[in-house]
């Protein structure tokens, strides 16, 4: 099953290798991470996708709090949660294909936030299978590049991951 | 306030923190942290012959006397001959503090001479590390890793410390902090008064209850509990390798160790029990055999300071997180009021009388010499010179082993009736660490007997120390059992392979250990006759202000039983001989 771990680590030279080597270590499996510092300067909050049963993901919980950097983790999955990924495509935009990746893109709800001779840059946000459905919406336009932040997320409502 | 150089500070602050000994080698990195030692001249250290074997030593030191190891080695190699001391410490969680030399700041990265990425190679294998970005915070560094290196779940903690750091002419204000706070650590201190009173219902409702006792007692100064409660209850108690000694050795509820060369009776014990404390023990695969066929009728507490330990191989049915000392005295005050609280006797009388007559039953069965002959030879058996050891050391001496045949006989026939007597590598299972170890724990404490058990092959891994040895005086008595084979590698050989000897014979290549020990000042016997075993023994252990290296021919073909079927089998799956299985 899929999970979606949120996960405050110290802002520290070295601390996001201890998580990313932890999971290579131990044979977990990272689907997507997202790092960046927060609003306060001494962390940095990372949220990464992975998969497992739950004696798994219990075990990844815990391994991650053994981590002397480690501040705190929790599974957003657990709960009621909010995710978002962005996602930057480039397109092979000539022809018929112009209007027609406009109008999926459209349809989606994505920007197209560069525009060339023959290609476009497509931004999009939202959870994991929207992305997904949106790429394979292209159809038979030529996807030139893609990239995607990864997943970063939050509960919803009052509860708050700090410190 | 004081004005030191960052070398300065590292020797004040681990004369602050009450540091007996450094093991370590010097080099061009540590050159300056070298010269403060030499001038300050507050911290003993000791110089080995090798990287490796400060590691050895200073992990000897810390299992004998459960204060940390201390490690200073240079950078590049200095450090990567370190790592597989590291990671012996680190897979028996002994608390350790290795300081290593780096390049200067400005050349790390540029593959400068002797430069390694030592919080990087090391990193899987610590409890946590630091790399020193500025002088002035060297101190509260340095609080922080013996901090880590002792709390919670013991382990090593590394200090890479780029040279220019420890500049001798750049001075900064030294203050030692008096404590340590982490918001991203803070080891548990309590177990859950919930689960412990679950616990003890489950403990006394046992008809076939053991309890298992790994490292974890020993290191949380919890065997005195154990043995409490043990003794309480009339319950068996079997330790893992890494916990012999917890419970005393030679008393009549101890079964003896658990596991692939566990004892008959300790392994009947578990697989048929139905209820099982486990504490400060992990469930390694060279206990449980195989996993899915584990103790199928038994209910599982769990006592472990990391909580990560629990239901990480086994599911467990009263978990409990805590340090074992806080557990077990809460346990202990549990069982009490329970049996106070109850109208009948617990646990139930006939029960457990029906349990240790089957347990009694096992031992007769099958005990340790089942099957053992001698042969036409002359030579001693491998376990005949464990029993020699123990009976001429009179079961008080600090052991070390090495690891392979001999550390099993060793495990399984010297009776450990204390805790911190025992010192091997067992979860990495390090050849080489005996000697090393043995030396660090006899400077920790001159007047214990120290003997390191080891065989021909094992030796050879670090046998450089014997220079080590003589330079410092440290009279300890080197057991080698010597058959010629690697005979742990041979015995699988034997088992699994049809008797294919693939690299595992020495042929005519060993040294004279005898003169190799007289070589470096030390004395050395041979012996080849069992008949001439316990003179040896006791001239050997005679001269006390001597290192006495015994060299003692064994039979070659003499395998370690029991040992578990495997795989696929389960705790109850042993071989007891070349001949029989259960």
């Amino acid at each position: 099953m899929r999970r979606i771990l949120s996960v405050l680590l110290e802002n520290e030279p070295g601390a996001l290798s201890r998580v990313v080597g932890l999971f290579s270590q131990r044979g977990y499996n990272i689907e997507s991470l997202n790092v960046a510092p927060t609003d306060d300067h001494s962390l940095s909050r990372l949220t990464l996708t992975t998969t497992g049963d739950d004696l798994k993901i219990e075990q990844i919980n815990k391994q991650l709090n053994k981590l002397i950097d480690v501040v705190k983790v929790v599974d957003l999955t657990e709960g009621a949660h909010v995710e978002r990924d962005l996602l930057l495509v480039k397109v092979r935009a000539v022809g018929q294909q112009r209007d027609e990746v406009k109008r999926t893109t459209d349809i989606f709800r994505g920007q197209i936030i560069d525009v060339g001779p023959a290609t476009y840059v497509i931004q999009l946000t939202g959870p994991t299978e929207k992305l997904d459905s949106f790429v394979a919406a292209l159809g038979e336009a030529e996807i030139m590049e893609v990239v995607r932040s990864g997943v970063a997320g939050m509960a919803r409502g009052e509860k708050v991951l700090a410190p | 306030m004081e004005q030191l150089s960052g070398g300065e500070m590292i020797v004040r602050a681990l004369e602050d923190e009450g540091v007996e000994y450094v093991f370590g080698y010097p080099g061009g990195a540590a050159l300056h942290i070298y010269d403060a030692i030499f001038k300050l001249d507050a911290v003993p250290h000791i110089l080995v012959r090798h990287e490796q074997a400060a590691t050895h030593a200073a992990d000897g030191y810390a299992r004998a006397t459960g204060k940390p190891g201390v490690v200073l080695v240079t950078s590049g190699p200095g450090a990567t001959n370190a790592i597989t001391g590291i990671a012996t410490a680190y897979m028996d969680s002994i608390p350790m503090v290795v300081l290593s030399g780096q390049v200067q700041t400005h050349l790390i990265g540029e593959d400068a001479f002797q430069e390694t990425d030592m919080v990087g190679v090391s990193r899987p294998i610590v409890k946590h590390s630091f790399m020193v970005k500025r002088t002035e915070d060297i101190p509260s560094i340095i609080k922080k890793a013996f901090y880590i290196a002792t709390t919670g779940r013991p382990g090593p903690v590394v200090i890479d410390i780029p040279k220019d750091l420890t500049h001798p002419e750049h001075k900064f204000d030294y203050h030692y902090p008096e404590s340590v706070s982490l918001r991203s650590y803070q080891p548990s201190s309590k177990g859950h008064t919930g689960q412990i009173r679950k616990a003890a219902r489950l403990l006394l409702s046992a008809k076939r209850p053991i309890i298992y006792a790994g490292g974890g007692v020993i290191q949380g100064e919890g065997c005195d509990l154990l043995t409490t409660l043990a003794q309480k209850l009339n319950y068996p108690v079997t330790n893992t390798l890494m916990g012999l000694g917890a419970y005393p050795g030679s008393d009549r509820q101890f079964l003896g160790m658990l596991g692939m060369h566990g004892f008959y009776e300790a392994n009947m014990a578990m697989h048929h029990s139905d209820v099982i404390l486990a504490v400060g023990a992990r469930f390694d695969d060279r206990v449980t055999n195989t996993v899915g066929k584990f103790c199928p009728g038994a209910k599982i507490i769990h006592i472990d300071v990391d909580p990560a330990s629990i239901a990480k191989i086994v599911p467990v049915d009263v978990p409990i997180v805590g340090p074992v000392q806080t557990v077990l005295t809460e346990l202990l005050t549990q069982i009490d009021a329970q049996l106070q609280g109850s109208d009948r006797e617990m646990p139930e009388p006939a029960a457990l009388a029906q349990w240790w007559q089957q347990i009694e039953s096992w031992r007769e069965a099958h005990g340790l010499w089942h099957g053992r002959r001698y042969g036409d030879s002359e030579l001693a058996m491998p376990q005949d010179v464990i029993k020699c050891l123990y009976e001429v050391t009179e079961g008080d001496a600090y052991v070390t082993s090495d690891v392979g045949q001999h550390q099993m006989f060793a495990a399984q026939y010297y009776k450990f009736d204390k805790p911190r007597r025992w010192i091997n590598s067992g979860g990495l299972g390090t050849m080489g660490f005996g000697l090393p170890a043995a030396m660090g724990i006899k400077l920790a404490l001159p007047d214990a007997e120290v003997a390191c058990v080891t065989g021909e092959g094992s030796i050879q891994m670090n046998i450089q120390e014997l220079s080590t040895c003589a330079q410092y005086g440290t009279p300890i008595k080197i057991v080698s059992l010597r058959n010629n084979y690697l005979g742990m590698v041979k015995q699988w050989q034997d088992m699994q392979y049809e008797g294919r000897y693939s690299e595992s014979h020495y042929a005519a290549s060993l040294p004279d250990f005898v003169k190799l020990a007289e070589s470096f000042g030390h004395v050395g016997i041979k012996v080849e006759k069992r008949d001439d075993l316990e003179a040896a023994m006791r001239e050997a252990f005679a001269l006390k202000d001597r290192l006495v290296f015994l060299d003692v021919f064994v039979e070659p073909h003499e395998h370690v039983y029991p040992m578990h079927v495997a795989p696929s089998g389960a705790m109850k799956d042993m071989w007891l001989s070349k001949t029989e299985r259960t």
